[in-house]
């Protein structure tokens, strides 16, 4: 393979495309799919063949349109004027008119508007593909620009220059902590050894989030692209890709992508030919949060159980069966090919003065637009939540946003103008986390949320470490005395010990951010535990409480 | 080739000392005769950072490092002992105590338990949380020996002695968090194990009575443990 013919890839596919006039790009991504997008699929084509339009219309299974809450959605692509019309709620029996519609007005009923700032609001880099590729075919990445930043990288730059970039561009890691991306690429390039390792963290367990998963079903080449690109940067020629078991759809597509890169010869011996060898390996998680922490995934996949252990040695220097190792969660390596198609200049331009770029959130919980989003740093939480997500459903009061999953905490009305960057969130005692926002109004009890988040952690922990393997379950029964009733002001006061304990001694992140939820709800929302224990009501009536209290 | 290893100085608890850059904060501590509580770290075995009761201060460093993994660095400047650490010890300690049954007047290994002793070292009076107390098994299938899971911390020196020194892999964790528990092969019985070469390795490496031999009564069983230090020196000779 070399530059021409990625070239010709890319002319053939967009000649293909235009000969069609009309696309029907339906989303084939795991929220639509569930409520029969692929059947509408199977439709649709039908219907265009049953009408005899196949020569200018076709229908086509397209990554996620972001709207998940309004699924199946279909956006119909007209090429000539570049416009789009996207349909939501799409059933079997609207197949008929959309097409119909094709040529004259839009149905308007199934229409989103496309002033809606949900569409309107964002800006995509990670997420610029989705809803225009179909995910399962590589040409359709390619005739978007796609391989073309690797070969770039590899034929005309060192991969001094490549790491430059990406020290300039400013990114930092996507999977929660936000490690200077460029750093750790440093690291490793510079840690000494033969055989080194790059690792895509797609073990994304967080309850409420799904932008990995998304990027994966959608655009699985992006993160092939970014992770080969990294392997020429750091030395390294294996890759790969953790990604749990719970993810079928993203499993299938991965290893469809690599089938087809590799046979493309963008993956494989001698890339692009030149020396660069890059493969990519799929593993599979069987279900463990903890086997997410970087230590824990690297045990993982050496065979062994998912332990975390004492960093350092960090995996940079000492990772998967020894060798330096550089471990990125799926988004960050999906900004890579952007980063180096438009500059570290133009990336830098983004977001805040700390936190580069866009980030992809999924929103979930009591909000009007459940879905994916990807919005540059520093936009403040009311504007995602009440202008892009569409606020609060009719009849309920927004009262928190929990960010960052079980590591994370709430943040309450008063803080929504805070910019979402790392610094800013992790200020008020939350983190950007991987990317979950759930929402909650005042129908849901915070103490039971952090029961909720403690009871989560107690399962997932590893047991390894006595402050988290023990201190989650005194907290977890701590918990459960509160919200049933039976809880009194020493609870609390234990509840604080404990959280500090495990805070300060745990071993790996998973215990040293477990008490989290329960710190920050205890911080914003301390009248409704001292409700719970002192006059043993719950506020919100969620929590059954033994002993009706007074009121 | 053999690897290199510096001579590095150090402070412990304001008194200066020196040891080689492969060496922890705990090995150079303890060659100098300064106190670090311990449980899951015995001699002779690899680290394993999960008990967390060898926690100390290092200056600059923005938590409590494990001495037991942290190797040292020149100028480092390590705290064994404060106030907050010793507290955090104790709930640590207090934690353990209330994770399964402890009761050290039924138990074969009172007056000879790591975690007894220390609970004793570090003035540990009284437990503040609620005792779980879980149903576990006891298993007694074996000719020689005894597993009664209600004495185990989890500090996993069995699954260590018998991977690394006998090298059989009997023994592993199974199960997350709470309900980790230690298992002989793929959670069988001890006695029907094909794998177990009854070398009692793990059951002296045991700081508790969870690992027993049969036929000791209350306070009888005593640890031999003499055997470690001295089968890895025999190896390094090798």
């Amino acid at each position: 393979m070399n530059f021409e013919e990625l070239h010709e890839i890319a002319k053939i596919e967009n000649e293909k495309r235009a000969q069609f006039e009309y696309s029907i790009n339906v989303c084939v991504a795991a929220g639509c799919m569930s409520c029969g997008s692929l059947e509408l699929l199977t439709s649709f084509k039908k219907e265009i063949e049953r009408r005899g339009i196949e020569n200018w219309c076709k229908a086509k299974g397209v990554g996620c349109l972001g709207l998940c809450s309004a699924g199946p959605l279909v956006s119909v692509q007209r090429y000539d004027q570049k416009s789009e019309v996207i349909y939501k709620s799409v059933t079997l029996d609207n197949v008929h008119e959309i097409v119909d519609a094709l040529t004259g007005e839009p149905v308007g009923r199934l229409a989103c508007s496309k002033e809606m700032s949900f569409f309107k609001n964002q800006q995509k880099i990670v997420l610029e593909n989705f809803g225009n590729i179909d995910p399962e075919k590589i040409e359709e990445y390619i005739a978007v620009g796609g391989y073309e930043p690797l070969y770039t990288v590899l034929r005309e730059m060192s991969p001094a220059n490549v790491i430059e970039q990406i020290v300039k561009s400013g990114l930092r890691g996507r999977g929660g902590g936000g490690y200077p991306t460029g750093l750790k690429w440093t690291t490793v390039m510079k840690a000494s050894g033969n055989q080194k390792y790059i690792i895509c963290n797609a073990d994304e367990g967080d309850p409420g989030a799904f932008m990995d998963r998304s990027v994966l079903e959608s655009d699985p080449h992006r993160v092939l692209e970014g992770m080969a690109i990294a392997g020429y940067a750091v030395g390294a020629d294996k890759g790969f890709i953790y990604v749990r078991a719970e993810y079928p759809l993203a499993i299938r597509r991965l290893k469809k992508a690599i089938t087809q890169a590799e046979q493309l010869g963008v993956l494989g011996r001698g890339i692009f030919n030149t020396p660069f060898n890059f493969d990519i390996k799929l593993r599979l998680g069987a279900g463990a949060f903890v086997c997410g922490e970087e230590t824990a995934l690297i045990s993982s996949i050496e065979g062994s159980r998912g332990n975390p252990r004492p960093r350092p040695p960090y995996p940079a220097e000492y990772g998967l069966w020894g060798s330096p190792t550089l471990i990125n969660n799926v988004e960050t390596f999906a900004n890579i090919p952007a980063i180096i198609r438009n500059g570290s200049a133009w990336f830098a331009s983004i977001g805040t003065e700390k936190s580069k770029g866009t980030k992809v959130f999924a929103l979930a919980g009591r909000i009007n637009n459940t879905g994916l989003i990807e919005v540059p740093m520093g936009t403040t939480l009311r504007e995602i939540v009440f202008n892009i997500g569409g606020g609060i459903p009719e009849g309920s009061k927004f009262k928190a946003v929990q960010t960052g999953g079980p590591s994370g905490g709430c943040i309450t009305s008063d803080y929504l103008d805070t910019p979402a960057d790392y610094e800013s969130l992790t200020k008020l005692g939350s983190i950007m986390g991987s990317g979950g926002m759930i929402v909650m109004d005042d129908t849901s009890c915070m103490v039971d949320v952090a029961k909720f988040f403690v009871e989560f952690c107690m399962t997932e922990s590893c047991g390894k470490c006595v402050p988290c393997r023990d201190g989650s379950a005194q907290m977890y029964h701590l918990l459960s005395k509160i919200t049933s009733g039976e809880g009194n002001i020493n609870d609390i006061h234990m509840l604080e010990k404990l959280s500090d304990l495990i805070n300060n001694t745990s071993l790996c992140g998973l215990g040293m951010t477990m008490p989290n939820p329960v710190v920050s709800t205890m911080h914003f929302f301390k009248d409704e535990y001292l409700a719970h224990v002192h006059d043993k009501i719950c506020p919100a009536g969620v929590c059954n409480m033994k002993r009706g209290g007074r009121k | 080739m053999k690897k290199v290893s510096q001579i590095q100085t150090l402070i412990i608890d304001g008194k200066e000392v020196g040891g080689k850059s492969d060496e922890s904060i705990l090995q150079v501590a303890k060659e100098n005769d300064i106190f670090i509580p311990t449980l899951c770290y015995l001699e002779g075995l690899s680290d394993y950072g999960g008990c967390r009761m060898c926690i100390v201060e290092v200056k600059g460093m923005p938590r409590l490092v494990p001495a037991c993994t942290t190797l040292i660095r020149e100028g480092m400047e390590v705290t064994t002992n404060s106030e907050k650490i010793h507290n955090y010890r104790l709930s640590i300690l207090a934690l353990l105590f209330t994770e399964r049954n402890h009761i050290c007047s039924a138990c074969v290994s009172n007056g000879h338990c790591e975690l007894q002793t220390l609970a004793l070292k570090l003035g540990l009076t009284h437990v503040e949380f609620p005792y779980i107390f879980p149903k576990m098994p006891v298993d007694a299938t074996h000719d020689r020996f005894i597993a009664d899971h209600n004495r185990c911390v989890l500090c996993g020196r069995c699954v260590r002695a018998c991977h690394e020194v006998e090298g059989a892999h009997t023994k592993d964790i199974m199960g997350r968090g709470i309900t980790s528990r230690v298992i002989t092969d793929l959670k069988e019985s001890w006695g029907s194990s094909k794998t177990c070469t009854s070398c009692g390795k793990c059951v002296h490496v045991c700081p508790t009575g969870a690992l027993t031999e049969k036929g000791k009564s209350v306070a009888e069983m005593e640890k031999r443990r003499q055997f470690l230090p001295y089968l890895k020196l025999m190896r390094e000779r090798r």
